[in-house]
């Protein structure tokens, strides 16, 4: 006995260039936001997490260790909310770390990679994904349902978060851009992309609660470190180094004035 | 009296501690440019002098883009005089190939390359033409801007000067100087002013 | 061997409701890759849903589906407990079975 049933097969491309013409922007808007629905029934995220895990648990490196030791804060081996109070301080390194920061702190101190070969790709593309894309697809995954909690409960939290937030506001560049000019202001939007208000605890709830996430226009699972590095791409600046300082500042700056909302991640994007 | 003396200790405190918070921001205002300095590298055509601020990006960093009215008047007045206006006295070109730039969003990145073609990427924040759907609205809406505004030389460049230099009208605005900053060269912007003054330009239809 | 799928499937009064994404380029062989050469064609053409052993489903699909696709269907007659295995062939006789035990 065969029975063939219903089959939901997603198509995107051809769904997104049939939008474009003959309907009102609010029908075009509509159409994108019932599109990202039926999507998120089946995140291609969680195949980046599905590898992530086995990466994860794979003994590697000169010590021939896996990541499951790994401190993210909660102590080693726990990763269940980790990434819901991230940025966080680690007294280990003495530093503010981001999942990725400390993903590479984890492959460094556990497997014996050194800090070059660990950081050497952290963005993959739609053909080969980054195993650093993977793991953080994976640990993120296990903060789904979690409340935001970053607490300035530290000097170094608190600079941050200072650091961080003057960095939103920094104006320069051959186009006089700051992360403010696009995301300060409520109802605006790139083209037909909604810009949220990261300076406000609703549009910074919105954005933190769901990256990384998988984008659909290319296929690609993306981090937090990208997103910002894109952006800043976008805003004609120099490119910010890889799990910087500064990178990590903004972070805290946006995670913290998103606390309280409730991770959802990884999601996904148009 | 002892109560007025408790009291006056508690302000003393308060008094001490504002001036330590305030002593922080400054301390917190003079790192972040050292910190991106260390953390930013190069790449391409984006060189680290773009993390420099210039004369309005600082000021209009330090007033949230709100610069007492005196200071924004001066800004304005600077940037006036920065603006080269076209050699042959003409602010128009072709409406056609003002539309393709006001579509175009490349350039400038450190992706684009040198002497690569840039685009004015109008549309990511303003309203042009009706039959373009995906746009922005970061800026007004410019559509029938020729139609509304009348096609007269005066505001013709007045969009020309705007383009060159947007700080030159408002001190902190939100848009590039896109003549200033070398994204657009005089032809481009003669171009884009037509699109939008043109009567024949779908901007105006 | 290709990528682990990710399989849900629960039952929903009596019929198990099973979702499949599946990781695969689904290249159409029409697109061009950075270096201006053709993208020869790659995609999954057979897929099979076996529930304790036994095909309850099967579908020819070519490369008109997206990259990492995702099905979902319904079958009649299983129960909580019950393995359902799904596997996925490609053009290049790549496969790939995965089973997982259907909740309740």
């Amino acid at each position: 006995m065969r029975k063939s049933l219903t089959t939901l097969a997603v198509a995107c491309a051809a769904f997104l260039a049939t939008s474009a013409f003959g309907q009102t922007p609010e029908e075009v808007k509509k159409g994108v936001e019932q599109y990202r629905e039926m999507l998120e029934l089946g995140n291609p995220a969680e195949l980046y997490a599905l590898k992530g895990e086995a990466l994860f648990k794979k003994k590697r490196g000169p010590k021939n260790a896996s990541l499951e030791q790994c401190d993210f804060g909660k102590g080693p081996g726990v990763l269940k909310g980790v990434y819901a109070e991230m940025p966080r301080y680690f007294a280990d390194t003495g530093k503010v770390q981001d999942l990725e920061s400390r993903l590479v702190t984890c492959m460094v101190q556990l497997q014996g990679i050194s800090e070059k070969d660990a950081t050497k790709r952290p963005f993959g593309n739609a053909d080969k994904p980054s195993e650093n894309e993977q793991l953080v697809a994976y640990i993120v995954s296990q903060s789904y349902g979690d409340p935001i909690n970053i607490k300035l409960d530290n000097p170094k939290m608190k600079e941050a978060y200072e650091i961080g937030k003057r960095l939103f506001f920094y104006r320069a560049g051959p186009w006089d851009f700051s992360c403010a000019t696009c995301h300060a202001e409520e109802n605006t939007r790139i083209r037909l992309q909604d810009l949220p208000v990261l300076s406000s605890p609703a549009g910074a709830k919105a954005a933190m609660t769901t990256w990384p996430a998988y984008r659909v226009s290319n296929s690609q699972l993306k981090t937090m470190e990208w997103r910002i590095n894109d952006c800043y791409r976008q805003m004609r600046f120099p490119e910010p180094n890889f799990i910087s300082d500064s990178v990590i500042a903004l972070t805290t700056y946006l995670a913290y004035t998103a606390n309280g909302g409730v991770y959802k991640g990884p999601g996904i994007k148009r | 009296m002892k109560k007025a003396l408790i009291a006056a200790a508690a302000g003393a405190l308060v008094v001490a501690g504002c001036a330590s918070m305030k002593e922080m921001d400054a301390k917190y205002d003079a790192e972040v440019v050292q910190w991106m300095k260390r953390d930013f590298h190069a790449r391409g055509i984006a060189t680290m002098d773009r993390l420099d601020q210039d004369e309005v990006q600082r000021v209009c960093t330090q007033y949230d883009n709100k610069p007492p009215e005196a200071m924004a008047k001066q800004i304005e007045a600077g940037e006036m005089k920065k603006i080269k206006l076209p050699s042959d006295g003409k602010y128009m070109g072709d409406w056609k190939a003002g539309q393709k730039i006001a579509q175009r969003g490349r350039g400038m990145t450190w992706r684009d390359k040198p002497g690569s073609t840039n685009g004015g990427s109008c549309y990511n924040c303003h309203q042009l033409s009706t039959a373009e759907l995906s746009f922005g609205t970061i800026g007004p809406s410019l559509n029938q801007f020729g139609k509304k505004r009348g096609y007269t030389v005066a505001n013709q460049k007045y969009v020309y000067e705007k383009i060159y230099d947007s700080k030159a009208f408002t001190a902190c605005s939100n848009m590039p100087r896109l003549g200033l900053s070398g994204t657009l060269t005089e032809q481009q912007i003669k171009d884009v002013t037509a699109y939008l003054m043109d009567p024949n330009s779908p901007v105006n239809k | 061997m290709g990528d682990p799928m990710k399989i849900r499937a629960r039952m929903q009064g009596d019929v198990a409701e099973v979702r499949v994404l599946m990781g695969h380029p689904m290249e159409t062989g029409q697109r061009k890759g950075s270096d201006g050469k053709i993208i020869p064609a790659h995609f999954i053409k057979q897929i099979r849903a076996e529930l304790n052993g036994k095909v309850v489903f099967e579908a020819a699909i070519s490369q008109a589906i997206s990259r990492n696709p995702l099905f979902a269907f319904k079958v009649k007659g299983a129960k909580a407990g019950d393995k359902l295995s799904i596997t996925w062939e490609d053009n290049k006789g790549d496969k790939r079975t995965d089973t997982v035990t259907i909740s309740g």
